[in-house]
């Protein structure tokens, strides 16, 4: 593989890192999400919101800041990937909208009705961000047709097909998993344990998933591999990926929810990270022609451009990775409800 | 109706409804930082409870502004994706920055500020507080860079031709600093605190009236009206300071604003009037004469910049940019009024007698409101026809793959989804106003007795 370090790399990486960062954190809200209508018991429901309350804003800021940087650093990408899945980014819009709403307004009003609507809301929505957000990286693992304008021309339904669709419940399962995982390290009792007996079915349900894209990526897509092939040293992450998912079941035994939310994280990280090296240094494939697809060079700004924003970043992150540290620290601990509580 | 009018219809209708969060949000975070400040200061629990309420209606408009501003960002890529790819590389380092320094510090220290009461001690909260509120503003610094650079570029240079012209930074601090920036940051910040002060001395008035929360509504009252004191006298000089740049910068906006067809020394400033835009003419008018001229070069020689010296196809529409201006005016002067006729009855202690001042108090939330939309449509559709003042015309910033179909459908979504949220918000705003602080009446205190 042609591997320069230089700028534009360094901010394929650093994007892929706030994606990371977006799926971990914002991946165990979804999770949540997902699971919330499992849970019947209001008080119990109301934990499960609670335990995301303080926390779930700041972490859709990384699909903000995300986007923020995707257009910044790679304008061709934003624009093209943007108005290309027209539909769906409305769609994933309004979902995100539809999600702020009910986990706001929920609690606020005690009639059953009221409550059960925005459960519904909350949950629906947490679970097609998720397929969303899924379908999207499957798309950029098929490639896109494009034009040599950068131009997507493509229609909808194009974007969908068995594929990208098992991407979708993939990472819809995975964040289930990984949402299980950080409510039992933050529930008591008999919620803990219900949640507790989910870690399992919740690893299975990914497993599968997981063990089925892989083969339809090896079989149908064999190009995310090129680079694994050249480089054997990257199947370390493959392990590494595999290795975090193992643990996780063993950690949950031996009663140590954080070590097992900390391996689920790894297993986030490692998978997308396999993702990145596949796809690099492309970040959009034009499935009908590979001239046209958009890389780290030709869909980048400039130089000078890139080197400030990586001045702002280095800035600006140590802060970032400060108080997000900060902010986990003052909230760690079990979820009790109080007045100020959804 | 045709694709760019419906994009840009979705793009205004989108703005336009964010515009009234973050605002409220910057006012009322810089008056909590005020409020909670007192309570370190006098330890009296009057004002940690009266700071606990104002948290919660800051939170419910933090949260639309939220939701509604991811929206914002997104819409850049799917209805101006060429706009995107031309503005990318100078646009975009605003954009970042805004999210890396501002999105993160006002989120992540949010959760404290709504949740962490008893979970940090009361300098940490407060701290918390100014964190929250300092995010705010730098968020609002950095769209309102970006939004300069688009009425006056700086910094730049343009690289590649035809299609595949875009702008490149050729200078980060010509960007940062660029001719508009600072005059309209501060111009904007002050309008947002001019809209959490009122909505503020709006729910205290009610209260007053209803005779209800009578020390907390009073001392809300009291905090807000120097707030507002300071940010309404404070427009005076940035909306000024701003209108002569436009005149330096952008004299097509400003001739729109004004009315101005032929170039002119001694121009007169109108008060208000309709413009009718093919007699070229203004009707139902009252103007001062030779004051345009004055404001902008202090003298009455200076010459104003006609809209027949642009050709047609760079002049913006005039009536809408004359009406919006004149209205932000009429406002601006309003609250000045307002505020000044507040501080004196409260100077005289016969403020909170005056009950058709509370009345009238109750109604101002919408001012600052109202002023600041159509200060917005004063600077964008003045802009028209360029997104990019002279570089890049509207009609080319449109997304290609985009078809007429999608964009009717997510336009009627918004709408739809956007009506719904406007309704839940008055209805939770009314909840919490109807709720009330929690027994900030029954605390004694030496400052003022309840309900006196």
């Amino acid at each position: 593989m042609e591997f320069t370090f230089d700028l534009n790399t360094i901010w394929f990486f650093l994007i892929g890192i706030l994606l990371i960062g977006y799926s971990i954190l914002d991946g165990f809200d979804l999770g949540v999400g997902a699971l919330h209508l499992l849970v019947k018991d209001d008080t119990e429901r109301r934990i499960m919101l609670n335990s995301i309350g303080p926390v779930w804003d700041g972490n859709e800021v990384w699909l903000v800041t995300g986007g923020g940087a995707l257009f910044a650093a790679f304008p061709h990408v934003y624009a093209t990937v943007f108005s290309g899945f027209y539909s769906a980014i409305m769609l994933l819009l309004f979902m995100l909208i539809f999600r702020a709403v009910a986990i706001e307004f929920r609690s606020k009003r005690p009639m059953r009705w009221w409550r059960q609507m925005w459960d519904v809301a909350f949950s629906i929505a947490s679970i097609l961000i998720a397929f969303l957000a899924g379908v999207a990286v499957g798309n950029l693992i098929t490639g896109i047709p494009l034009n040599a304008n950068k131009e997507f021309i493509g229609s909808f339904w194009g974007l969908i097909n068995p594929y990208t669709v098992l991407v979708g419940v993939t990472t819809v399962s995975l964040f289930m998993m990984h949402g299980a995982i950080y409510g039992v390290m933050k529930t008591e009792q008999a919620l803990h344990d219900k949640l507790r007996g989910w870690v399992n079915n919740t690893i299975i349900f990914f497993i599968i998933c997981y063990i089925t894209t892989t083969m339809s990526t090896l079989i149908y897509y064999p190009h995310m591999i090129q680079h694994f092939k050249e480089v054997p040293a990257l199947f370390v992450l493959a392990i590494l990926n595999m290795l975090a998912i193992a643990n996780i079941p063993r950690e949950i035994l031996k009663g140590k929810d954080f070590f097992a939310f900390l391996s689920s994280c790894a297993s986030i990280a490692a998978l997308l990270a396999l993702f990145a090296f596949g796809v690099f240094p492309n970040f959009v494939i034009a499935s009908n022609n590979p001239e046209f697809s958009l890389n780290i060079y030709n869909a980048a700004s400039s130089q000078k451009t890139l080197n400030i924003m990586l001045i702002i970043a280095l800035i600006g992150i140590p802060f970032v990775l400060a108080y997000t540290i900060s902010i986990y620290w003052i909230f760690r601990g079990k979820v009790k409800l109080n007045n100020m509580s959804y | 109706m045709d694709f760019e009018i419906l994009s840009r219809l979705q793009f205004a209708f989108t703005i336009a409804f964010h515009y009234i969060y973050p605002p409220l949000s910057i006012g009322i975070g810089i008056i909590l930082v005020i409020m909670e400040g007192r309570y370190l200061k006098t330890k009296d629990k009057f004002y940690e409870n009266m700071t606990k309420f104002w948290v919660k209606v800051f939170a419910l408009t933090f949260a639309i502004g939220v939701a509604t501003g991811i929206v914002m960002e997104f819409e850049f890529g799917t209805n101006w994706a060429t706009y995107s790819r031309f503005v990318g590389d100078v646009f975009g380092s605003a954009l970042a920055a805004e999210g890396i320094f501002a999105f993160f510090l006002e989120s992540g220290f949010l959760a404290v500020l709504v949740f962490g009461w008893d979970k940090v001690g009361p300098k940490m909260h407060f701290f918390s507080t100014l964190m929250v509120s300092l995010g705010s503003m730098f968020s609002a610094v950095w769209i309102v860079i970006a939004n300069s650079w688009q009425q006056t570029p700086a910094g730049y240079h343009i690289v590649g031709e035809g299609a595949n012209a875009r702008a490149e930074i050729t200078d980060f601090w010509e960007l940062v600093f660029n001719p508009s920036s600072v005059d309209r940051i501060s111009h904007v910040i002050s309008g947002a605190w001019l809209a959490g002060a009122f909505l503020i001395i709006s729910i205290s008035a009610y209260y007053i009236i209803k005779n209800r929360h009578i020390r907390f509504a009073k001392s809300s009252i009291k905090i807000a009206l120097v707030v507002a004191l300071i940010a309404s006298l404070f427009q005076l000089f940035t909306g000024h300071s701003s209108a002569v740049g436009v005149s330096k910068y952008q004299p097509a906006k400003l001739a729109a604003m004004e009315a101005v067809f032929d170039d002119q020394t001694n121009a007169q400033l109108y008060l208000f009037g309709w413009v009718n835009e093919d007699k070229q003419e203004v009707s139902f008018s009252i103007a001062i004469p030779g004051m345009l001229s004055y404001l902008i070069g202090f003298d009455i020689d200076t010459k104003v910049t006609g809209l027949n010296s642009f050709k047609e196809e760079d002049r913006p529409p005039v009536n809408i940019v004359f009406q919006a201006y004149h209205l932000m005016i009429a406002i601006g002067m309003a609250l000045i009024l307002l505020s000044l006729l507040g501080v004196y009855l409260w100077a005289r202690g016969t403020l909170f007698k005056q009950k058709w001042l509370m009345w009238i108090f109750v109604f101002s939330v919408l001012l600052p409101q109202i002023a600041n939309q159509v200060g917005w449509i004063t600077a964008e559709v003045g802009r028209q026809p360029w997104i990019v003042y002279g570089l890049l015309r509207t009609s080319e910033g449109l997304s290609k793959s985009v078809e007429i179909g999608q964009v009717w459908f997510s336009l009627i979504l918004f709408t739809l989804i956007y009506i719904g949220l406007f309704i839940l918000f008055i209805y939770l705003l009314n909840e919490k106003i109807q709720h009330g602080p929690e027994d900030v009446d029954s605390i004694p205190s030496e400052i003022g007795h309840p309900k006196s």
